[in-house]
């Protein structure tokens, strides 16, 4: 399995570390209650098919990945960066301490 | 038909001309006291159990392939009582003494051999962690005995003890660990439960389940609708999927298992050898073939086949632990869907629904458990109480907290 990374390029599988489904990315407020807590870290939708789940190119460019593909067949769909590029924010200036 | 040395002597006399099937292949009827989705081995002894132990007989197995299709005809068969946590090691411990008569129970070779199982230990740290292990298990009332290095030289004589990766530092030992035959636990099971008229019904994928005011009514099926008051799933990987026929999400995440199995061999492993520091495990088939696996490939999958880099760190570590063996040609490997829970420990529990219950979360572990699931899903089924050593195995532990992480590994599917 190759997995094209948007920053580097297609890249053995080896170089990537699997997090789990995209799930992940929503985080429950401080507030929110248990069962809230037990969707975000363990049910899961586990489909047959098509789904979304969170990578990281660990010995690669070291980006957080999200990667459709089908769990049945191993094709690959998409893969986008989880925080997209942005232009580098204007530096600055702090306060001398 | 009873089977007996006597039997095949005759048979062999007339021809083999007087053999029957082992078991019906029935239609489906319109309704049943208790139905089992899943035809592998916890769904089986399920329903021989149910039958048996608790006089429950009109019921059925629905099954989308054929008997034993699934993970029970695909593992690597390493039967062991070795856990650690109150919870895992009562149940493993029960499902022991079933192994240990089994082939009586069923009338039935299923080849279970107690050969021993050896978990190697690499440092000084693992070595206190093994013998409090140990310990666990002889308090269990079941067996260990810890080995420094020339005590396992004496039994495992080829290890190359001196690699530099993971010197040998000794091993455990179980005497009553091993292994079996693994369709055909799956057959006698089948057989068990079709002599005491349990119809298994093959080709029917249970397509849908039927819910009226919060209470199970039946399934749908690829051979019609079958009505029925209890349903149980035990359908290993594909939880998932019959779970969400009834509206639920699972705490179980869909992974790949890889293993291999060499040509055939004169006898030279005895034992089932266990490196866990490689990932990697191994014994040998009555036939001759090296048995052998190593850990998940690591993310979700429902493809029956593995990736590369998994074949290769098993081959790596193989050769690492034991290069007599980098003669041999893999003949064969395959993969198989785990049901992976975030604590890598099972479930065996009621629904929120009335009349569903449910047995999945086996991990890589669950040709183990088949007896013991088995007889503690029927005892739920047929009681509606947990069985006694079943009982933290609850479906609702993930959000109260009580987890079961024998390994200590945390609370990930991807991390057992
Ligand atoms: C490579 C490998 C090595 C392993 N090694 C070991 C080991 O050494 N020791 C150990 O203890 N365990 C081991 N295991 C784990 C063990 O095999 C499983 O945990 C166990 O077999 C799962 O339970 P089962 O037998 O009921 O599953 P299965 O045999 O998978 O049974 C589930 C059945 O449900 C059926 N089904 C699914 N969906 C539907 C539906 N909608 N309608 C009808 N039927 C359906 C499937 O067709 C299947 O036959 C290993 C597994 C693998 C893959
Ligand atoms: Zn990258």
């Amino acid at each position: 399995m190759r997995i094209t990374c948007p920053l580097c390029g297609p890249r053995d599988r080896r170089e990537f570390y699997y997090y789990g489904s995209d799930d992940y990315l929503n985080r429950p407020g401080p507030e929110a209650d248990p069962s809230a807590w037990d969707n975000y870290l363990h049910l899961r939708d586990n489909p047959a098919g098509i789904t979304t789940d969170l990578w990281y190119h660990e010995t690669g460019c070291t980006s957080w990945l999200k990667i459709t593909r089908n769990t049945v067949t191993h094709d690959i769909l998409s893969v986008d960066l989880v925080a997209p590029l942005e232009p580098p924010a204007k530096p600055r200036r702090r306060a001398a301490p | 038909m009873r089977y007996s040395g006597f039997k095949v002597i005759t048979e062999g006399l007339f021809g083999n001309k007087g053999w029957k099937p082992a078991w019906r292949d029935p239609a489906p009827k319109a309704q049943y006291d208790a139905i089992i989705i899943g035809g592998g081995g916890h769904g089986l002894a399920t329903a021989f159990y149910l039958a048996k132990n608790h006089g429950l007989t009109n019921i059925a197995v629905l099954e989308k392939g054929y008997l034993g299709s699934g993970n029970i005809g695909r593992n690597t068969t390493i039967v062991r009582a070795n856990y650690f946590l109150p919870g895992n090691s009562e149940f493993y411990s029960h499902s022991m003494k079933l192994w240990e008569g089994m082939e009586a129970e069923l009338n039935y070779n299923v080849m279970h051999s107690q050969r021993g199982l050896i978990n190697l230990f690499h440092s000084d740290g693992q070595r206190d962690a093994f013998v409090r292990r140990g310990n666990a298990m002889i308090n269990q009332g079941d067996d260990a005995i810890l080995l420094d290095r020339e005590g396992v030289r004496e039994h495992l004589p080829y290890l190359d003890f001196e690699q530099t990766r993971f010197p040998i530092y000794g091993g455990l030992l179980h005497p009553r660990g091993g292994s079996a035959r693994h369709d055909a636990v799956a057959w006698g099971y089948a057989r068990g439960a079709d002599q005491r008229g349990v119809d298994l019904i093959q080709n029917c994928e249970v397509t849908g389940i039927d819910i009226e005011n919060g209470r199970v009514t039946g399934v749908q099926t690829t051979r019609g609708p079958i009505r029925a008051a209890k349903v149980g799933i035990i359908v290993a990987g594909r939880s998932g999927q019959v779970a969400a026929m009834a509206g639920m999400r699972l705490p179980i995440e869909s992974h790949i298992l890889q293993a291999f199995v060499s040509e055939g061999l004169k006898p030279v492993i005895n034992h089932v050898i266990s490196f866990g520091m490689g990932h990697f495990y191994i014994s040998q088939s009555d036939k001759g073939g090296l048995v052998f696996g190593g850990d998940l490939d690591f993310y979700a999958s429902y493809a029956s086949r593995g990736n590369l880099p998994m074949v290769e760190h098993v081959m790596e570590a193989g050769m690492t632990l034991m290069p007599m063996i980098g003669r041999a040609k893999v003949l064969r490997s395959w993969g198989g869907i785990m049901d992976m829970t975030p604590d890598g420990s099972p479930i065996i529990d009621r629904t929120h629904i009335d009349g569903l219950f449910i047995d999945c979360g086996w991990n890589y572990g669950g040709f183990k458990a088949v007896p013991a699931s088995g007889w503690c899903m029927a005892h739920l089924m047929a009681t509606g109480q947990p069985h006694e050593v079943a009982r933290r195995f609850r479906l609702d532990r993930f959000a109260t907290g009580h987890l079961l992480d024998e390994e200590g590994t945390g609370s990930q599917h991807n991390l057992h």
